[in-house]
This record gives C-alpha cells, structure tokens and sequence, in this order.
C-alpha cells in the first residue's frame, strides 16, 4: 500500500492513505481459477501400428478403404498411403483411433526413407495460399466453367516415389492387391468386436 | 397271429461307458465317460483323453451341462478308476472316432474359420468364389451335352 499524505484535521494530524479500505466485504466469495493438472504429453502409438501394417480406415472420405501405413507422426496422426495405383488412396494423414489395425504386414524397406521424411514434416500437406485475390469478375465466371483441380505435379512425384517400392512387394503375394483393392465393410452377423483381424 | 417283431431302441442311454460332451463349465467342449450315475441328474464322469490339453478329471456332472454322443466304451466296469477308463479309452479309439464324428468336424472348422484374420478371410471369400466358378461351368458343360 503506497503511503498517503498527511493532513491537518484542526489541531491534530493524521495520516490519509492514498487508498481508503473498502467499508463492506464482496457478498459472494470470489472463484478462484481452477488449477490445470493436465499436461501436454506425446501420444503413445498403439503397439498394433508399425509401419507397414494394412490398416482400415472407418472415417472419412476414404472409409472402409484398405491402406498401409508409412510411418506414425505426432499427436495420434498416422502417415497412410493407398498405394494411390490400386485403391486411390494418395499419400495422406489419419487419426489414429478411426483405424483398425490388421495382422496382415507389407515389406515397406525398400520405400525411400528421405521421402517419407520429407513428406512427414510439418507443413507439406498445408494449403498453398492463392495468389490472386477472388475479384468480383472471377466470381461470375464461375458459373460458365469449373475451373480443374490440378494436382501439384511435385506431389504425384512424390506418390510415385514412395508407392513404387510398395507395389513391388504388393505384387509377390496373392491377392494382396485386390485385397487392398476392395473396401471392408461389415456383412450380416458380423460382430467387429468378436472379429480377429 | 402276426409276428411281433420287438427291437431294442436305439436311444442314447445314460449308461455307464457312454460318452458325453460337456456343453458348459470349464471342461466346456470336452468329451468324457460316465463312470457311475449319481442320481438322476447327475452323473459321475472321466475324461483320460490321450491328448494333454483335452483331459476331464474325474468329477460329477449334472447332466443338464451335458450332451449324450453316440460311443460307448463297451463294458466298462462300473466305477472304475481313471487308469482303468485310460485303457479302455486307448483301447476303443475314442478320440479318433470323436475327431472323425461330423460335429467335432464342424466345430473344427467354425473355431478355425472364426480365427481368421481380414486378409484370411479375404483370400477364403475369392477361393470359394473360384471353386464355385469352376463347378458351375462343368454343370453347365454337362446340361449342354444332356439336352442335344
């Protein structure tokens, strides 16, 4: 409390503080934030995804899809590719938890690790900002054509690279392609929870 | 007079050296002998399986867990102790006349196929696909050659 300033009051002096108590207490106690024992800490992997296992992926646009797995990244995410060649699954990130985990393993040691590293750092799969501000003109000229999405030619090079080994191995097993080919789906009597997978 | 002719039933028995299959408890899916009826719900069983994983100690069954199969060990004793059933068990071939009987093969083939995994199933879905493909063609083969 700062010191307040002394004051003549007829005979006497006293001194004034600069702030004044307050004359009543708050009514309501006053709520004090609660403390956050919550940490931020690195997801544990499940023990089922090693790279190269086939996984099914239960969400997404590419659900009940076949993929295998490339590599785990942080927080939970998963690196999968189709092989983009036999089920049109690109090189792409999923969640950990809307994925079932197969027995069935892929060799991937032949896949170029250098792209895997490349492909799984930080901002490869962000948006490229748009070079040109939407004008009012491009706007009505939407409707007359649809303008093609066109895939970055540095990307498809990319998927090349890392599905070519993948299709390899693929094809030294039978059946494994048109197993990965074909999406999973839960027939009649199928109890998922009571499956081996 | 007609004759009458008077046959022996051939109904399962419950009857000492009959073979039961134990339906729940933790000998569930077992095959065991009756050595001696308790009463008439319960039954005192053996199961001196050849095989180390498929014994049933001797012990008392109510015959509610139990199915009646069609084996019998043939004159075994009554009460007999677990080395004697051994014997007889060994003797008659009753795990090999279990394991070729049409329910131990199908529970067999359940168990196993429940076991699969996804891309097990998979190659079993395209395997009986192909078979069935192949079977399909002779039949038509055939019922071309019939009709001309």
């Amino acid at each position: 409390m700062s010191d307040g300033q002394t004051k003549q009051f007829g005979k006497s002096q006293r001194v004034v503080p600069a702030d004044k108590a307050q004359k009543w207490y708050p009514v309501d106690d006053q709520s004090q934030p609660k403390k956050v024992r919550k940490t931020l800490r690195p997801a544990k992997v499940r023990e089922t995804l090693v790279p190269g296992t086939i996984l099914i992926l239960l969400a997404g646009r590419f659900r009940g899809k076949r993929v295998i797995l490339l590599k785990s990244l942080d927080q939970g995410v998963l690196l999968v590719t189709g092989p983009f060649k036999i089920n049109g699954v690109p090189l792409r990130r999923v969640n950990a938890r809307y994925v079932i985990a197969t027995s069935k393993r892929v060799d991937i040691s032949g896949v170029d690790a250098k792209a895997v590293e490349k492909i799984s750092a930080p901002g490869y799969f962000t948006k490229d900002k748009k070079a040109e501000k939407k004008t009012e003109e491009a706007f009505f000229k939407q409707g007359e054509k649809a303008e093609k999405k066109v895939v970055a030619s540095a990307r498809a090079s990319d998927q090349k690279a890392v599905d070519q080994a993948i299709l390899a191995s693929i094809k030294k097993e039978d059946f494994l392609g048109s197993y990965l080919a074909t999406t999973f789906s839960l027939r009649n009597g199928d109890k998922p929870h009571e499956m081996k997978w | 007079m007609a004759d009458i002719d008077v046959k022996v039933s051939s109904w399962k028995l419950v009857e000492v050296g009959r073979l039961v299959l134990i339906r729940s408890g933790p000998f569930e899916g077992k095959l065991a002998a009756i050595v001696e009826i308790v009463d008439h719900r319960r039954v005192l069983v053996d199961g001196p399986s050849t095989e180390e994983q498929k014994i049933v100690p001797r012990h008392v069954l109510p015959l509610a867990h139990a199915t009646l199969t069609h084996f019998t060990i043939p004159q075994l004793p009554r009460a007999a102790g677990t080395g004697p059933v051994k014997k007889l068990w060994a003797k008659n071939e009753i795990d090999g006349k279990w394991a070729k009987s049409s329910f131990a093969q199908r529970s067999e083939r359940s168990e196993r196929r429940k076991n699969l995994s996804d891309f097990e199933r998979f190659k079993v879905l395209r395997l009986r696909k192909q078979a069935r493909y192949e079977v399909q063609k002779s039949h038509a083969k055939a019922r071309a050659a019939n009709k001309s």
